[in-house]
């Protein structure tokens, strides 16, 4: 995407939904939908331009939301300054991830199954460490003003995502426009013919590690704000992992906006199985994964770019046999 | 604490739970040395085989050695529905992709599970649960030592399929070069959805075996899929030999660093190996390259 405008309308948009919902229910839906779709923007920069998709990206989200909020509760730090941490946090376990598995050559199965133990070592590390508060988690104590990061109306928490969010959209938009994101895609596409025209694969994987951890641990960050608690299973629990990568496919890896949309409608669809079942759990996840296995096979472009997927395919049927000689 | 008395009872006991380890990860190398894939669908499929064992003794009666021969070709055919109808077509050949669908196999199935039967753990009850043999210096579980002879017995099934049938000949020439192979007429669909087939019988098998000593809920495969993805690492993906011995490996380390380290870090344990492994050496200890 060249042009600035569509992002800033986006935002503009989203901007002004607390002015016209007033209902709680309906904002709480657009802050956690906000809060998924920043975490899958993380996996975006990684997943989606550089083509290494990872199966932990809880590592991130559980990093920044334990940094945060052991921080404030363990060593008295303000919560803006713990939000910070928490982000760097993200960046730092991206870089230590990234260099280990990047360096050691792992791709495709290999880095998505080393993402995937990582995230679970630390999921078992957590759950039993006592800095973390073990099996009980961590609270953070209720105190609403602006300078603890606390918020008594939902709206206020809204514009935080939504500026979260928007930065990760920015910085998207500039990755995309600069030289780094030619090389990532370049990598995704065909890294030994990156590396033959002077691509340091390497260090472009490792850097988009450290952009895509920052983003997904601001995610957690936020979480720890919002709900005030964390504990092992939500920090490192496989549910953000794959809600990471969920996002961004079925909204379309790879694009600006893909894990915004995706993120709202894997959300909206997670509602309505909820209306469907009432309390039974387990049927908005069924949903999920039928969507995600219905978008690889038939979107591979994801709902952003069902209109290119439908063009090629209608283009390809005009063109009858010459596209299957091409492919051969 | 070395005294022998401990140490070689957690030894022997290692060895037999290393060995159900071993089948589960039998699976999983199987489908990766012909697909060339990690499929993430391998827990949600192994809870699944053990609901299946489940109501087989609680509605039908039947016992798990029993059901053995009912579940195992019944989880073939979902196998090879599964990578036919859905893995195969919707990933339209790509490893991403593959890795992607098999991912929200899982998910699917797991959900599913919880959905239809709630979180409640269920066990079953059998007479021989807590029958044991008497060496002399220790006990042995009966159903641990049957688990113990059945993997020997099902690697040896695949090694006689693989090496005697046409299909085995058809799935080693497809893991071997799959462009060639279809060129000389192998049906390469027909040959990964086999393979994903056997892949499945082989966890269906493990869960009737766990069944009689172990519990299942619809993350109880979990438990295991991690352990097995560690072993088919450890032992080199693709390698049947490697995922026999690897079980065992694990089975052996798991216990005797919870006899260390105490429980809950006995998995730390593995996961640690894991990592060390697939940094160090992917192409695992005795396979021969990445």
């Amino acid at each position: 995407m060249k042009s600035f405008t569509p992002i800033a309308i986006v935002i503009a948009g989203l901007a002004a939904v607390p002015l016209l919902v007033h209902s709680n229910v309906v904002l709480n839906f657009f802050v956690v939908a906000l809060m998924i779709a920043l975490a899958g923007q993380g996996w975006n920069i990684l997943g989606g331009y550089g083509g290494q998709y990872s199966f932990g990206h809880a590592i991130f989200f559980g990093s920044g939301a334990y940094v945060t909020a052991i921080l404030q509760v363990k060593y008295g730090v303000n919560a803006w300054p713990a939000f910070g941490c928490g982000i760097i946090a993200g960046a730092v376990a991206g870089t230590a991830v990234g260099w280990l598995a990047f360096r050691a050559g792992l791709r495709g199965s290999y880095f998505a199954l080393v993402t995937l133990a990582f995230a679970e070592v630390l999921r078992i590390v957590a759950s039993v460490a006592p800095i973390t508060g073990a099996g009980v988690g961590t609270l953070v104590k209720l105190d609403l003003s602006f300078a603890s990061l606390q918020f008594e109306s939902r709206a206020a928490f809204y514009w935080l995502i939504l500026a979260l969010v928007s930065v990760a959209l920015i910085v998207t938009w500039a990755i995309e426009r600069s030289r780094f994101g030619a090389w990532l895609t370049a990598v995704r596409e065909n890294e030994e013919a990156a590396r033959a025209l002077g691509v340091d694969a390497v260090a472009v994987k490792i850097g988009a590690m450290v952009i895509s951890g920052a983003i997904t641990a601001a995610a957690g960050c936020f979480y720890v704000q919002y709900f005030l608690f964390v504990d092992s299973h939500i920090a490192y629990g496989a549910w953000i992992s794959i809600e990471a990568l969920l996002t961004p496919i079925i909204g379309g890896a790879g694009t600006i906006f893909g894990p915004l949309i995706g993120a709202l409608v894997v959300k909206a669809l997670g509602e309505a199985a909820l209306v469907v079942t009432g309390e039974a759990p387990g049927l908005d996840l069924v949903v999920f994964g039928v969507v995600l296995i219905v978008v690889v096979g038939f979107a591979p472009r994801g709902i952003g770019g069902l209109r290119t997927t439908l063009l090629t395919k209608i283009k390809r049927g005009l063109g009858g046999g010459t596209a299957e000689v091409r492919r051969g | 604490m070395l005294s022998p008395v401990i140490l070689i009872p957690a030894l022997l006991n290692g060895l037999l739970t290393g060995a159900v380890y071993a089948l589960v990860a039998l699976g999983l190398t199987l489908i990766y040395g012909v697909l060339h894939i990690i499929n993430f669908a391998h827990g949600a499929l192994l809870t699944a085989a053990m609901f299946a064992a489940y109501f087989a003794f609680t509605v039908l009666g039947i016992d798990p050695y029993l059901a053995v021969f009912i579940i195992s070709p019944l989880f073939f055919a979902i196998g090879y529905a599964l990578q036919r109808f859905v893995i195969g077509p919707a990933s339209h050949g790509e490893d991403r992709n593959m890795l992607l669908v098999t991912l929200g196999l899982s998910v699917v199935i797991e959900n599913a599970l919880l959905f239809g039967f709630r979180a409640d753990t269920r066990t079953i009850d059998v007479p021989y649960a807590f029958s044991t043999i008497d060496l002399g210096f220790t006990y042995l579980a009966v159903p641990r030592l049957v688990g113990f002879v059945a993997v020997f017995v099902v690697a040896l099934a695949l090694w006689l399929i693989m090496s005697l049938t046409d299909i085995g000949r058809a799935i080693r020439a497809v893991a071997k070069e799959k462009f060639g192979a279809q060129l000389a007429g192998i049906d390469v669909a027909h040959v990964y959805a086999v393979t994903f087939g056997l892949g499945t019988a082989c966890v269906a098998i493990a869960a009737c075996l766990l069944m009689p000593t172990y519990y299942v809920n619809p993350s109880a495969g979990n438990a295991f899929v991690l352990v097995a993805f560690t072993i088919v690492v450890l032992g080199g993906m693709g390698s049947v030999p490697g995922a026999v011995l690897g079980g065992l490996v694990i089975g052996v380390v798991e216990s005797l660093s919870s006899l260390f380290l105490g429980d809950s870090l006995g998995q730390v344990g593995i996961f640690l190996i894991f990592i060390a492994v697939l940094l160090v050496r992917p192409q695992g200890l005795f396979g021969a390259k990445a």
